[in-house]
């Protein structure tokens, strides 16, 4: 059947499962915006920013697993996609941007509106391709979506031109396996590294496990769990890694890091072995390098071979996908009859158990203002623990990690290794569009929102009734506390001294807006945000000067944290 | 430690790039970098010659395979291997100068491949050393300009870098 490039571009969409696609139309990509108009079963949410698009197409994956899927025009349409991609990228989330381009023969010409796309890309996406013939659009495509979502996932981007996308060919079909000869990641683990890692485990008498955003990527949760139960040893998540294991669970110590608690950062600083699975010993969980897991033999699982022994020199890798390794581990461990082989594990839980003690999470909520923290502790009541939680970047992104507990994978969506401020209202509306019955929460700062504030109109137009929790202390927050530690409270340029009425600037938008100014009237807010079948703007004013504790100051070791 | 790696590529648009684009985001040196057709109409090979500690050789190699166009990489410098660059030297060479310029070149075994009445092309051929040990006896009669091809190298043996 001969079609048009655009139309082999729907078709090929289609046929590959997308449903919902993420955009914002422009001269170069109007062909694929015609062939979109004639396509029903594609709904395409306009979004008011190409940054919003793929945040948006980025969430929507994070929360099903899928390849999220953006659509842009050529230019400034692609530059703005830029932060998008690179966010995608640090965190390894499946995505697939199309991008328009200017006609092949005007290619390096400096057209109107032409940028090179695959130049400026190439460093913050996982691949990327400039389609030249509309010949090789299909399987262009399909390629993508392969390389998106296998292996290490990550954003591909697929650059289009206006000539290619009108130029016809015959579009065949095609199902099964996509070979790519120069690209095959090693999915199951070495049975010989595995038999090893499992001997290792059984001879530890403080054990630990640490986690990361690859245990969610590879919807290995229940094999994660299975894995803990089995050794009965502690465990912990990064930022990325919350909901790999229930939070509420008497195993989970919490997340680790800058601002994890302080029993998660003193078990990894004792322990004799770290089992490090689809995590990837980033600087703001690992502190001072040098001085991380000093006791510890590392076994690290990742999918990645780069991720192996780049920061931290592991003493027994695994590559292989992690459900495919810790499935491995499982069926060894149970077949071993793993509890009758280890060294008693109670002084090492009685140890953690006196760190537990601290309570390091501790705060005061006084009569006057509201504490930021303790919103979040209402926000987690109110919703039963079971809400999608989208946050942006600074204190509001660390208290939501700390203060939301995370039960199941796919429930929490941040940006924690570009650290995007402007993330979370984009990604979370992708979220309610995969996701419409579940509720949807937006955990912001009153600088994060404005960074992508122009979606509330997208979300008002294709209703999606994300509800948004904005911590306005007037700062930025995080900015500011690393002045008044660092800097002697210097606080240069973080204090945004104006911003706007926030609930005036909802219904600007049609949205609700709702406020807090004291402890008592955040209760009812939240209940009320709630009930309402609309995107809801909570503005809480909170305690200007909160600082995020417990901290491990830049540079120090985890064992030298700031305690409140 | 000097290590010579040969990368076996996709022939495509934008490999080279790909390539030398992640050395320079993630700070890797490069000593020299060759690249050319390997025979096929479908792959390339890069021969890069880097500098660095175990780890970060073992990073490189690792980020190398991670480009999706790349189909082998392999460190020469584990094993046996032969390694060769060509060197092109135009230099100053005058009356009794000449015979001294041609004995010279006789001892590396290169060739003259242009002469004028004032100076001569030489063309020279061998490892890193051997080309560096002419030019430091070829400096001092006056070296015009010159150009080196970089390293290119291949495994001795009858194997070849992947199993076909």
């Amino acid at each position: 059947m001969e079609l048009t490039g655009a139309e082999i571009i729907v078709r090929s969409l289609l046929d590959l499962g997308v449903r919902h696609v993420f955009g914002y139309p422009g001269g170069s990509v109007l062909h694929i915006y015609d062939a979109i108009f004639k396509t029903p079963e594609i709904q395409h949410i306009l979004c008011r920013h190409e940054q919003g698009a793929v945040h948006a197409a980025d969430g929507y994956a994070r929360v099903t697993g899928e390849v999220g899927v953006a659509l842009v025009t050529s230019g400034p349409g692609a530059t703005n996609a830029l932060t998008g991609l690179a966010t995608a990228n640090m965190d390894s989330i499946p995505l697939v941007c199309l991008t328009g381009q200017v006609p092949v023969d005007l290619i390096g010409n400096d057209a109107f509106q032409e940028a090179d796309t695959v130049g400026i890309t190439r460093s913050c996406t996982k691949h990327n391709f400039l389609v030249r013939h509309v010949a090789d659009l299909a399987r262009v495509l399909r390629e993508a979506f392969h390389i998106a979502r296998t292996g290490r996932p990550g954003p591909v981007v697929v650059d289009l031109p206006k000539d290619v996308t009108a130029a016809r060919c015959d579009y065949v079909h095609t199902d099964g396996e996509v070979k790519i000869r120069s690209y095959n990641p090693t999915v199951i683990g070495n049975s010989r590294q595995v038999k090893k890692a499992v001997a290792m485990l059984l001879e530890s008498s403080r054990p630990m496990i640490y986690t990361g955003g690859g245990v969610i990527l590879a919807n290995a949760a229940p094999e994660l769990t299975r894995f803990t139960r089995l050794l009965g040893a502690p465990i912990t998540n990064t930022l990325m890694g919350l909901g790999g294991f229930p939070a509420t669970d008497p195993q989970f110590v919490g997340m680790l890091g800058m601002h994890g608690t302080y029993e998660a950062n003193m078990a990894v600083s004792h322990c004799d072995l770290l089992v490090a699975i689809g995590a990837r010993f980033d600087d703001r969980v690992t502190g001072k390098i040098s001085q991380f897991a000093p006791s510890a033999k590392i076994i690290h699982v990742d999918i990645d071979p780069t991720s192996i022994s780049k920061n931290v020199k592991v003493h027994l890798p695994i590559v292989g996908d992690v459900k495919n390794v810790l499935g491995q581990m499982n069926a060894l461990l149970e077949a071993q009859g793993a509890r009758d082989h280890q060294p008693d594990l109670k002084p090492w839980w009685d140890q953690i158990q006196s760190w537990r003690d601290k309570h390091c999470l501790n705060y005061t909520q006084k009569q006057d203002w509201i504490q930021p923290q303790f919103v979040i502790e209402t926000l987690n009541r109110l919703t039963r623990s079971e809400a999608i939680v989208a946050t942006d970047v600074g204190q509001h992104q660390m208290w939501a990690a700390q203060f939301y507990p995370f039960d199941r994978p796919r429930y929490w969506l941040t940006s924690g290794g570009l650290g995007t401020m402007g993330y979370g209202l984009p990604a979370a509306m992708g979220a309610k569009v995969a996701r419409p019955d579940e509720t949807v929460l937006l955990i912001t700062g009153d600088g994060s929102i404005q960074m992508n504030i122009q979606e509330l109109a997208t979300c008002r137009q294709f209703h999606i009734p994300v509800k948004i929790a904005i911590l306005n202390n007037n700062y930025l927050g995080m900015v500011r506390q690393w002045q008044e530690i660092f800097y002697e409270g210097r606080y240069s340029h973080s204090h945004m001294a104006f911003g706007p009425d926030f609930v005036k600037l909802a219904e600007a938008y049609g949205a609700v807006g709702l406020r807090a100014t004291r402890p008592e009237e955040v209760e009812p807010v939240i209940k009320k945000a709630l009930e309402i079948d609309n995107t809801v703007v909570m503005d809480f004013r909170v305690a200007e000067e909160s600082n995020v504790y417990p901290m491990v100051p830049a540079g120090k070791a985890l064992n030298e944290m700031i305690l409140l | 430690m000097r290590h010579v790696i040969s990368v076996l590529v996709e022939n495509e648009a934008g490999v080279l790039s790909r390539v030398a684009g992640l050395f320079a985001a993630r700070g890797f040196n490069i000593e020299s970098l060759t690249v050319a057709p390997a025979g096929d109409e479908q792959t390339s090979r890069i021969t890069l010659v880097s500098e660095g500690d175990d780890e970060i050789i073992e990073q490189i190699i690792k980020q190398l395979n991670k480009l999706i166009p790349v189909i082998h990489v392999v460190d020469l410098t584990e094993g046996a291997h032969v390694e060769r660059e060509l060197m092109l030297v135009k230099v100053t060479a005058e009356k009794e100068v000449r015979a001294e310029v041609l004995r010279i070149a006789d001892i590396f075994r290169s060739r003259v491949v242009d002469a004028t009445p004032n100076s001569f092309m030489i063309e020279v051929t061998g490892d890193a050393t051997k080309l560096d040990a002419c030019l430091e006896l070829l400096k001092p009669l006056g070296v015009i300009e010159l150009v080196r091809t970089g390293q290119v190298a291949l495994s001795r043996g009858n194997r070849g870098m992947i199993k076909n």
